[in-house]
């Protein structure tokens, strides 16, 4: 079951879709999410999110700023206020 | 009664004028279409945020040491009413009417013995509010720079915002705009942004979620952007409404243009005609006078 990730800027909703895997630069230190984690939220650090698609691909960066992220039973919601 | 050619030259102008409004009709109904566009894609952001600070700020217990922005200064007597207008005319009642908003809940809170000053956006509502207040206003903020409002604006004005709580001059902010509802109505809308009111709970999944690195850190850190989110948010519903308040203005203007062509053209060919006639009637006489 892939994860359902979302990144949002107040512009727009940037991405959507499922996913592998993502590492998250959190305010607490790094950390990676797959489908069905705990359920937390927390503010991250401005840096680089890293997507791997699917298992074993290249993964893809995405440079953030000012954000937090949300994991639910849903899916990880990224909400940085600029992306790129 | 006009000379023929007074008349030629009224209907000329009117016909200009009208060129004018509707080109301006037609500008102000692209323009809606894309502030509409980007007032929808602001949304996802908004209602996540909201949902999260709203999940955030039931859990804290207000206590001394909880953020300001959330319980207030522990006074209620300096308010300062965040006005934002737009930069341009042309849009019928639009920024008139905000302002009208505004100034009637100056008058309220005056009566009560509360201290009013104000923070002005754009550039329309600063003639009319210094013209009633010339001592009140702490600040203003310029977007003529720029073309559209967007969120590096609504950045800096809470900064400027937060900075003037932080000093200590007021106590409770209040935010007017024109809440966008359909081009033909535009609701002047009145809200307030500091101490942060609580956002309505969205439904929760009911999973027990854990904050790091705690929920009064994130809550601090979440509400200076909630902020900024709501200015933001008014910005573009601000946007939406002058372009359809403008697009409503300039349709009625170029009717009313048409009419008053038609009522000019009527009265001109009358004129003609009765110059004509006048003529004939002066030669038949001159004739049968031989």
């Amino acid at each position: 079951m892939p994860l359902l990730f979302e990144l949002v800027t107040p512009a727009r909703l940037v991405l959507s879709e499922h996913v592998h895997m993502v590492n998250v630069p959190g305010a607490e230190g790094e950390f990676g999410v797959l489908e069905g984690h705990a359920p937390f939220t927390t503010t991250i650090n401005d840096g680089v999110i890293r997507v791997w698609r699917t298992a074993g691909a290249t993964p893809e960066d995405i440079v953030v700023k000012g954000g937090f992220a949300e994991v639910s039973t849903t899916g990880l919601t990224v909400l940085a206020e600029r992306v790129g | 009664m006009a000379s023929l050619k007074e008349l030629k030259g009224r209907i000329n102008s009117v016909k200009s004028t009208q060129k004018i409004t509707k080109a301006k009709q037609m500008v102000a109904a692209a323009k809606l279409r894309k502030a509409q566009a980007s007032a929808e894609a602001a949304r996802p952001y908004a209602l996540r945020l909201a949902s999260v600070v709203g999940s955030l700020a039931s859990r804290v217990v207000l206590s001394d040491n909880s953020p300001r922005l959330l319980a207030g200064t522990g006074k209620d007597q300096v308010h300062l009413l965040v006005v934002a207008n737009s930069d341009r005319g042309l849009c019928g009642a639009f920024n008139a009417n905000i302002v009208k908003a505004a100034k009637l809940r100056a008058r309220e809170l005056a009566a009560e013995g509360k201290t009013v000053l104000f923070y002005l956006v754009g550039r329309k509502g600063r003639a009319p509010i210094r013209r009633d207040y010339p001592n009140a206003i702490l600040g203003a903020f310029d977007t003529t720079q720029v073309r559209e409002p967007g969120f590096a604006e609504a950045e800096a004005i809470s900064a400027e915002l937060l900075a003037l709580y932080d000093a200590g001059k007021f106590d409770v902010a209040h935010l007017f705009f024109g809440k966008f509802k359909s081009a033909l109505v535009q609701e002047p809308t009145e809200q307030q942004i500091v101490p942060v009111p609580t956002p309505k709970l969205a439904v929760t999944d009911g999973a027990v979620v854990t904050y790091e690195p705690d929920e009064e850190t994130v809550l601090a850190d979440l509400l200076p952007r909630y902020l900024r989110n709501q200015i933001f948010g008014a910005l573009l519903e601000n946007m939406a409404s002058e372009q359809g308040a403008s697009m409503t203005a300039m349709d009625n203007a170029t009717r009313n243009a048409g009419e008053l062509i038609k009522k000019l053209t009527i009265q001109y060919n009358r004129s003609r005609q009765a110059a004509i006639t006048t003529e004939l009637i002066e030669i038949i006489a001159g004739a049968e006078a031989l």
